[in-house]
């Protein structure tokens, strides 16, 4: 807190910053896409399954997407096995609606045969190493993953082709330590904050998912300041990650 | 949110599929202490929403591992009933009944003073009676209104609203269709006197100039949700006073 007052934090970075990340694709080759993303100490291994379903019965004429995080118990002393807790499912769920609402994938080139037979989309992320914002580590390796993903359509008599994809949507978390913005948070960091906010947009500038979580208040002005330091961040993000 | 759809949500004249201006509410009656048995309770009917919210606690919390010695820990569970929706909903959490409860619980405890009641829990049960969209803000209307029922200090209510993006349009409150064939939904619950955003979500696709626009309309339609659950416990503890002074 006293550090963050001179702008500092406790890591060195500036409270825009977010922590190098590594992606490496393709990490598993059996998978229809894979990413290992380390964010500072956190580490996540996201992995996509492209399979053949029904599409919803509201959605004929569109492939179907799923995602689902696990938190494994390898990640951290108090995370348990069993079935997703409440936190892991907000978390599924933000990384859910930043890469739906984009509209990233383009689940209308999906459909094998309308009302009948689509290609399913799963994204199964887990979480390795827990060191704080999972929300991003686990949004970027979706997107990574997602980017490199082969749907295996030469098992359906058609070509395998690269899963069609159009923007590249980035969600930036950040918490409030005092008065200050911090984003990326590491985990000594979250647990001296008091609120988390989420901001996910696209290139187009366009805002596609917001989230609040964890007890504490944002003013107007802050989530204002949080959808700019968003964009930027998520620009920055895009040019060094995924050019 | 973002299924296909012809449907025309706004007309010619800028009316709204149920008739609505863009900036209307739906009609909001909020009715306290329902419940026999709850320590606080309220209804809220809220357009086709008609939403119980109940209060039990402080209590001492159990398991005891649960237990903050600083603090109470506060338990919201949203549940939406069997047959509050057009095809009957398994009953029980689901992933997404489970996320609202978590985000309705972290915005009540920033309003309950939390710190006066070591090792307790408060429960606060909504149970949707039937849902005509925006239901976890109206939930969480309610709520609020239950605590203060329930005599739980806070440090103000907590009141919502949502707005959204139909055809293209930002409009306030939306109504089923609307949250079913519209661009954007953005719910957001704050403490009206002190401004503080307490809750808030947004899935679909806004500019930044339309979410400064929806969040400018929401802020105004709370101040008129917070005079209703106001006047709707003022309504209630002056009926009691008069009684207890004949």
């Amino acid at each position: 807190m006293r550090l963050l007052k001179e702008g500092r934090r406790a890591d060195g970075r500036a409270k825009d910053q977010i922590r190098d990340a590594t992606i490496i694709t393709n990490y598993l080759p059996r998978a229809s896409g894979s990413a290992m993303v380390t964010m500072g100490k956190t580490r996540v291994l996201a992995g996509i399954k492209i399979e053949t379903g029904e599409p919803f019965p509201d959605t004929p004429n569109q492939g179907v997407l799923t995602t689902n995080v696990e938190m494994l118990p390898i990640a951290f002393p108090t995370f348990e096995s069993g079935p997703p807790n409440e936190d892991a499912i907000e978390l599924s769920r933000v990384v859910d609606r930043g890469i739906r609402e984009s509209k990233m994938i383009d689940l209308q080139k999906l459909v094998i045969e309308p009302s009948k037979k689509v290609w399913i989309v799963f994204i199964d992320i887990n979480v390795l190493d827990y060191d704080g914002n999972l929300i991003d580590a686990c949004s970027l390796g979706a997107v990574a993953a997602l980017k490199t993903a082969i749907v295996p359509g030469a098992a359906e008599g058609d070509k395998d082709f690269t899963l069609p994809t159009n923007l590249t949507p980035i969600s930036v978390t950040m918490v409030k330590i005092g008065d200050d913005l911090v984003v990326d948070p590491d985990l000594e960091e979250e647990q001296i904050a008091s609120g988390r906010l989420t901001v996910t947009t696209s290139e187009d500038g366009h805002v596609r998912a917001m989230q609040k979580g964890e007890p504490g208040f944002f003013t107007l002005e802050e989530v204002r300041k949080a959808i700019s330091i968003s964009s930027n961040v998520g620009k920055t993000v895009r040019e060094k990650y995924f050019r | 949110m973002g299924t296909e759809s012809n449907i025309k949500l706004i007309d010619e004249k800028g009316l709204r599929i149920d008739g609505r201006s863009p900036e209307e509410l739906r009609p909001i009656k909020i009715e306290v202490d329902v419940l026999n048995r709850a320590d606080g309770s309220a209804l809220i009917e809220w357009g086709g929403n008609k939403i119980l919210a109940a209060v039990y606690g402080p209590r001492e919390a159990y398991p005891k591992h649960n237990q903050d010695i600083n603090k109470a820990i506060v338990k919201a569970r949203y549940n939406m009933e069997a047959y509050s929706v057009d095809e009957r909903k398994r009953p029980g959490p689901d992933r997404r009944s489970m996320e609202i409860s978590k985000v309705l619980s972290e915005a009540l405890e920033t309003a309950i003073m939390v710190e006066q009641f070591p090792r307790a829990q408060i429960d606060v049960f909504i149970e949707v009676m039937q849902a005509d969209a925006g239901t976890r803000i109206a939930g969480l209307t309610a709520a609020s209104v239950a605590l203060a029922a329930a005599g739980i200090p806070m440090r103000d209510f907590v009141a919502g609203c949502t707005a959204g993006k139909v055809d293209g349009q930002i409009v306030l409150d939306l109504c089923k269709e609307e949250d079913n064939f519209g661009q954007a939904d953005l719910p957001i619950a704050i403490m009206p006197r002190s401004g503080r955003i307490v809750l808030l979500q947004m899935d679909g696709d806004l500019t930044v100039e339309e979410v400064e626009k929806a969040t400018g309309m929401i802020m105004g339609a709370i101040k008129k949700i917070a005079e209703l659950q106001r006047n709707a416990l003022l309504t209630k503890f002056s009926a009691v006073e008069t009684e207890g002074g004949e």
